[in-house]
């Protein structure tokens, strides 16, 4: 059994990725699309602090500070336009905001 | 096989399994809570990584306040299960899925390939350095939270004033998206 590698922590990152991606195509409501991209950026932030702790360099470690914030950010406003959308369609579904279709 | 690989793969697949557990559970509620198992794993992982702000900042920003959120929302809206009136068909679900699954296998390939590049040959990590050259124009790894906070207050001056001015005006945005307005109604 080899012991962990670098290269583990950025092949787990990658799923993370892949997972959140999934998740953002095959789910409908929109609540969970949003936590897909929260699942998303995790998985990047886990590649950055291993390149980061590869490479001895805190500016991997900051950048994930900066993304955590933009993605408190981004939740915030997300969920909020969620709201007000639902309480013009009722509905939490991606397919029911087709706003400017036809 | 030492400790640090043990945590390393029970966290691993706590991550990986609360995020696809996330995606395929079917109520909202029961997704929130995977997703919050999948981000204290990640937060554990944080901490094998010997980052151990980032992994309490995690915690706390992730698992306290955004997923806090999250639930207040969908027990607001009161959203149930997906029900079966799929408008997706099945075709579409399979179609997306087969994509997503070749991208990751592709990844996971190329990955795989260079699997020595970065395969270090004496501990997990490189030694610290502790010499303090140039500390302005590359700032050394350290697991403190005070060389953090000097990274943040030096290099990264303006990225954080920045994010703040960023935060005040995402604050300003929700309150007024979610501001109750009597000539919004008759727009419709």
């Amino acid at each position: 059994m080899l012991s962990v590698t670098p290269q583990h922590f950025l092949i787990l990152s990658f799923l993370l990725v892949g997972i959140g991606f999934l998740g953002l195509l095959i789910r409908r409501n929109v609540l969970l699309m949003l936590m897909s991209l929260e699942l998303m950026l995790n998985g990047i932030n886990v590649a950055l602090l291993t390149f980061s702790r590869v490479g001895s360099n805190l500016d991997g470690g900051i950048f994930v500070f900066f993304i955590m914030t933009v993605a408190a950010a981004e939740v915030a406003v997300g969920l909020a336009l969620l709201v007000a959308l639902y309480k013009k369609r009722n509905s939490v579904l991606s397919d029911d905001m087709g706003l400017l279709k036809n | 096989m030492n400790a640090v690989d043990l945590l390393f793969w029970l966290f691993a697949v706590l991550s990986v399994g609360g995020g696809l557990s996330m995606v395929f559970s079917r109520h909202p509620v029961s997704a929130a809570m995977f997703m919050i198992v999948s981000l204290v794993g990640v937060a554990a992982l944080f901490v094998l990584l010997e980052s151990f702000f980032l992994a309490i900042l995690q915690v706390l920003v992730y698992a306290g306040a955004v997923m806090v959120l999250f639930l207040f929302i969908i027990m607001l809206l009161d959203v149930g299960p997906e029900a079966g009136k799929g408008k997706l068909s099945h075709f579409k679900t399979g179609i997306f899925g087969l994509l997503a699954t070749v991208l990751l296998v592709g990844i996971l390939l190329t990955l795989g390939n260079s699997y020595d590049s970065l395969a270090l040959d004496q501990s997990i990590w490189p030694e610290l350095s502790e010499s303090k050259d140039g500390a302005s124009h590359s700032l050394p790894f350290s697991t403190k939270v005070s060389s953090f906070g000097y990274g943040l207050m030096t290099k990264y001056m303006l990225p954080i004033q920045v994010s703040g001015f960023m935060l005040l005006a995402a604050m300003v945005g929700v309150i007024i998206l979610s501001k109750k307005t009597p000539d919004r109604e008759d727009l419709k």
